[in-house]
């Protein structure tokens, strides 16, 4: 199959499409089901970028958050299930803070439960960490509208800035350990920070003045009054749907309603924006049939998830049946790993 | 093209004025080269026109820039975009996109052409700047020459009527240079873009420029080169060798003096030795790093000598930094021994490292961490335990008129290498690393850079300077490695390296040939 970049609309849409699913089933084995299909369609399309090293840095972030709920639920959670496994000294809160305990009686049940509720946060950031590390930044910034053109500029840039910092920080280590000082503790850290900061500080200007001298920010004026309708809708419109989300996939049915009228909102403020911006787009990533098979079957996943489960754990603790259903639409997500175009390799030439 | 009326400018911090009633007219279709000392407001006269001054940077500018029949106090940045095309001294740091096809599209994204207008014009351009094999790349594995011909490449699409380019060779090895001129003076000739350039590296562009515009003098306006090139603190060696023997014209090409050098290339010429250096106090046996997939060092050799100069070449990418980094402990070999004095350099710390090796990173203000001269002078003689005022007597004896007050950042180029030497050299190490040094010097700061590096050889130093300046290691070079793709291909000393090869020849053996003769000094003397 020939190589070419796919439409990175479609590999966020796929991995959100799993990442919902992801929220709504508490069985562990669909959990799985989805890092494993996510986990080889990275393995299968990411390409030789910088930025493709996401995923990685995701899947420990994943890791880290179980282990932080386990070590919660020991300490704060609610005592429930009766396999006891061990009893942590507990200490008496003061009357104001009745209802939280510390410590205590910890169960198998209790343990199960958190595991489960940080693998499925786990899973959605593994899913959003694959959309990383497959869809390049600049790709994505080009297939926006061009109403958020330039807030998105400044989220790449400044995505593309902690990889320089990193590099910064390393060449003033090196630096300081040859003018013979500490390279370790809080005062080789303060006194290397106004360093780093300095040339980070230069490379941000250096990129702002050349995107300057290249058309970057080019408007046509415009009216207060649009202005601020369009900056309302946009600010009101993000609000809804933010809210609206947490309340759908909380499963509250009016969130659904806040969802879709937030939508319409900010995309409407987008489009009034867009008028402004006079920016055209050089072969822009066609939407062809990979496109729509990567995005269909991750819709599909979250849509056969939603309809099977009840994202709930019930006790006493049975070990999980597989919902044929489910099973077979999160397999179906790991067609894109045959199905899309490999990406193109950084040094290929004409 | 560009009118200067009664520009005078002064950044919003300081005292006195950058650029002072300046009143020129630029004309269409010529190459302007701006020179002038560190410091003196290149960068400044460039950025007046593309309009970065004073709309990005701030300050006060008095009277009035006409670009195109565009005033640019009225016209920010982006506005003037269609019409100024503009290169920065680091492309690198001003790419926006992945690959070299978005990259060119950019511009023309920015202001809104038409999709087939852009197709084409992106086409055209991989053709003219020789890119064609290159389009699909990502731009972080390009070559410094390739990404400098991208970044002209991605001001030119929207077609610009001016070129503005800030010291477009000064980071890049001479045969990459070579493109790069090439390249822009067929912008000049076959598409008559009025190109204004400032670069210190004068034997590289000078023979290319129709106009010099000299910004240090007073009152600064556009001469002939030939005229120009009669200030001394200017010349580069060709020039140079045509007025220490009275040639007329002067030469400002290889070729021209060439032409009048007929007789001298007759002359007897015995070379004077180059030091041979005493013991080895620094080797390395089969050294070997990859990084990631790619092989930065294959296998090296290299032994260094004390009281001994020797200059490290070759492309950018070869290795010369990483060659610096496995000599200083900076980074551990995948294969083969590092021994510096005997010793593992990765493991040396604090003074034993000091009192050993001196290290001076291409960016010397990655060794400053304070806000003054003098604290940052006061901390070296704290950590070496030395009297007070000891670093800053060594500063003093390489540079008499450092301002101890002033922030490390805002030192010149050349101050800024002085201030590095100083701190460094506390312990008289035996090995002097320096990688890239003479970015951003000219000649005048270059000469008395070459007498800092002298002194220390003759003390038993043994020095080590990665640099592409051939014209610098001409001078203080006894012996040179080049380096290619991660290997040693020639380990010589000076004058059998750069006799050698047309890419690494300075001019004044370029004009001598086959005489093998690498200063203008030894020419004259001939």
């Amino acid at each position: 199959m020939s190589t070419r970049w796919l439409h990175p609309g479609a590999w966020w849409l796929w991995a959100l499409g799993l990442g919902a699913a992801a929220t709504r089933t508490a069985n562990p084995l669909l959990l799985g089901l989805i890092v494993g299909v996510v986990t080889l369609v990275v393995s299968a399309r990411r390409p030789q970028a910088q930025w493709a090293g996401a995923f990685t840095v995701f899947v420990r972030l994943g890791l880290i958050v179980i282990v932080i709920r386990i070590v919660f639920a020991m300490l704060f959670g609610v005592r429930v299930g009766t396999d006891l496994l061990f009893t942590l000294p507990s200490a008496t809160l003061p009357s104001w803070m009745a209802g939280v305990t510390f410590g205590g009686p910890v169960t198998v049940e209790m343990l199960v439960i958190a595991a489960i509720q940080g693998a499925q946060l786990a899973t959605l950031l593994i899913c959003v960490g694959a959309a990383n590390s497959l869809a390049s930044p600049v790709r994505l910034l080009k297939a926006l509208p061009a109403g958020l053109y330039h807030v998105g500029v400044a989220a790449v840039v400044a995505l593309s800035l902690a990889p320089r910092i990193m590099i910064n920080v390393r060449r003033v280590m090196r630096a300081r350990r040859l003018r013979g000082r500490s390279t370790r503790g809080l005062r080789a850290a303060a006194e290397s920070a106004v360093p780093v900061l300095e040339s980070s500080l230069d490379d941000a200007i250096n990129l702002a003045a050349a995107m300057d001298t290249r058309g970057y920010g080019r408007m046509t004026a415009a009216q207060p009054a649009e202005r601020a309708l369009q900056a309302g809708l946009v600010l009101v419109g993000l609000t809804g749907i933010a809210l609206g989300l947490f309340a759908a996939l909380g499963a509250a049915s009016w969130g659904w309603l806040l969802l879709v009228i937030g939508l319409l909102m900010a995309t409407g403020g987008i489009v009034i924006a867009g008028r402004r911006v006079p920016r055209t787009r050089y072969r822009p990533d066609p939407w062809n049939w990979p496109e729509t098979i990567t995005a269909g079957s991750g819709i599909l996943a979250a849509l056969a998830v939603l309809a099977g489960s009840t994202g709930t754990i019930s006790l006493p603790l049975t070990w999980p049946a597989l919902p044929p259903l489910a099973v077979l639409a999160i397999l179906l997500a790991a067609a894109p790993a045959l199905t899309t175009p490999p990406p193109p390799l950084p040094w290929r030439t004409a | 093209m560009i009118q200067f009326d009664h520009v005078s400018f002064q950044h919003a911090m300081s005292k006195s004025p950058v650029l002072h009633d300046l009143n020129l007219v630029i004309p269409e279709g010529d190459l302007t080269l701006v020179i002038g000392r560190t410091g003196s407001g290149k960068s400044t006269f460039l950025n007046l026109i593309n309009g970065l001054v004073p709309h990005f940077t701030g300050g006060t500018l008095s009277g009035r820039v006409i670009v195109n029949g565009l005033d640019t106090r009225e016209n920010p940045p982006r506005d003037l975009a269609g019409v100024v095309g503009t290169v920065g001294q680091n492309p690198r740091a001003g790419f926006t996109t992945d690959t070299v096809e978005d990259e060119l599209a950019y511009t023309m994204e920015s202001l809104g052409f038409t999709a087939d207008v852009m197709r084409r014009r992106v086409e055209e351009t991989l053709d003219l700047l020789g890119l064609a094999g290159l389009r699909n790349r990502s731009l972080d594995t390009l070559s410094g020459g390739e990404q400098q011909r991208v970044a002209i490449g991605a001001a030119l699409t929207a077609g610009p009527k001016i070129l503005v380019l800030d010291e477009p060779t000064s980071a890049l090895d001479p045969t990459a240079a070579e493109e790069v001129l090439a390249a822009v003076s067929r912008l000049v000739h076959d598409l008559a873009i009025t190109v204004v350039m400032a670069e210190h590296r004068l034997e590289r562009v000078v023979e290319f420029a129709d106009h010099v515009l000299r910004i240090d003098a007073w009152p600064a306006t556009l001469e002939d080169p030939a005229e120009a090139m009669r200030d001394h603190g200017l010349q580069p060696p060709v020039v140079r060798l045509g007025q220490a023997l009275g040639w007329q014209p002067l030469p400002l090409s290889v070729r021209s003096a060439r032409r009048q050098a007929a007789t001298l290339r007759l002359a007897h010429f015995d070379p004077p030795a180059a030091r041979a250096g005493g013991e080895r106090v620094a080797t390395m046996q089969g050294a070997g790093v990859r990084f990631g997939g790619i092989e930065a060092l294959r296998g090296v050799d290299v032994a260094l000598r004390s009281g001994q100069i020797t200059a490290l070449m070759g492309r950018n990418g070869a290795g010369k930094s990483t060659l610096i980094n496995l000599l200083a402990g900076a980074h551990r070999p995948d294969r083969g021994r590092v021994s510096v004095d005997g010793q593992d350099p990765c493991g040396l710390r604090g003074q034993d490292l000091l009192s050993r090796i001196a290290y001076v990173p291409q960016d010397p203000t990655d060794l400053f961490y304070t806000d003054s001269v003098a604290a940052e002078c006061a901390a070296t003689d704290r950590d070496t335990g030395q009297a007070p005022g000891s670093a800053l007597g060594r500063l003093k004896s390489l540079v008499a008129t450092v301002d101890d007050d002033v922030h490390p950042r805002d030192l010149s180029a050349g101050q800024q290498l002085a201030l590095a030497l100083a701190i460094q050299l506390a312990s008289t190490p035996e090995v002097v690393l320096l990688d890239e040094p003479t970015r951003g010097l000219d000649y005048p700061g270059k000469v008395a850079f070459a007498q800092w590096l002298d002194t220390l050889a003759r003390s038993g130093c043994s020095v080590l300077v990665a640099t592409h300046d051939v014209e610098f290691v001409a001078v203080i070079g006894d012996r040179v490695i080049v380096m290619a793709d991660g290997e040693v291909v020639t380990d010589a000393d000076v004058r059998t390296a750069l006799t050698s090869s047309p890419a690494f020849a300075p001019q004044v053996q370029k004009v001598l040939a086959p005489l093998p003769v690498l200063t203008v000094e030894e020419a004259c003397a001939l």
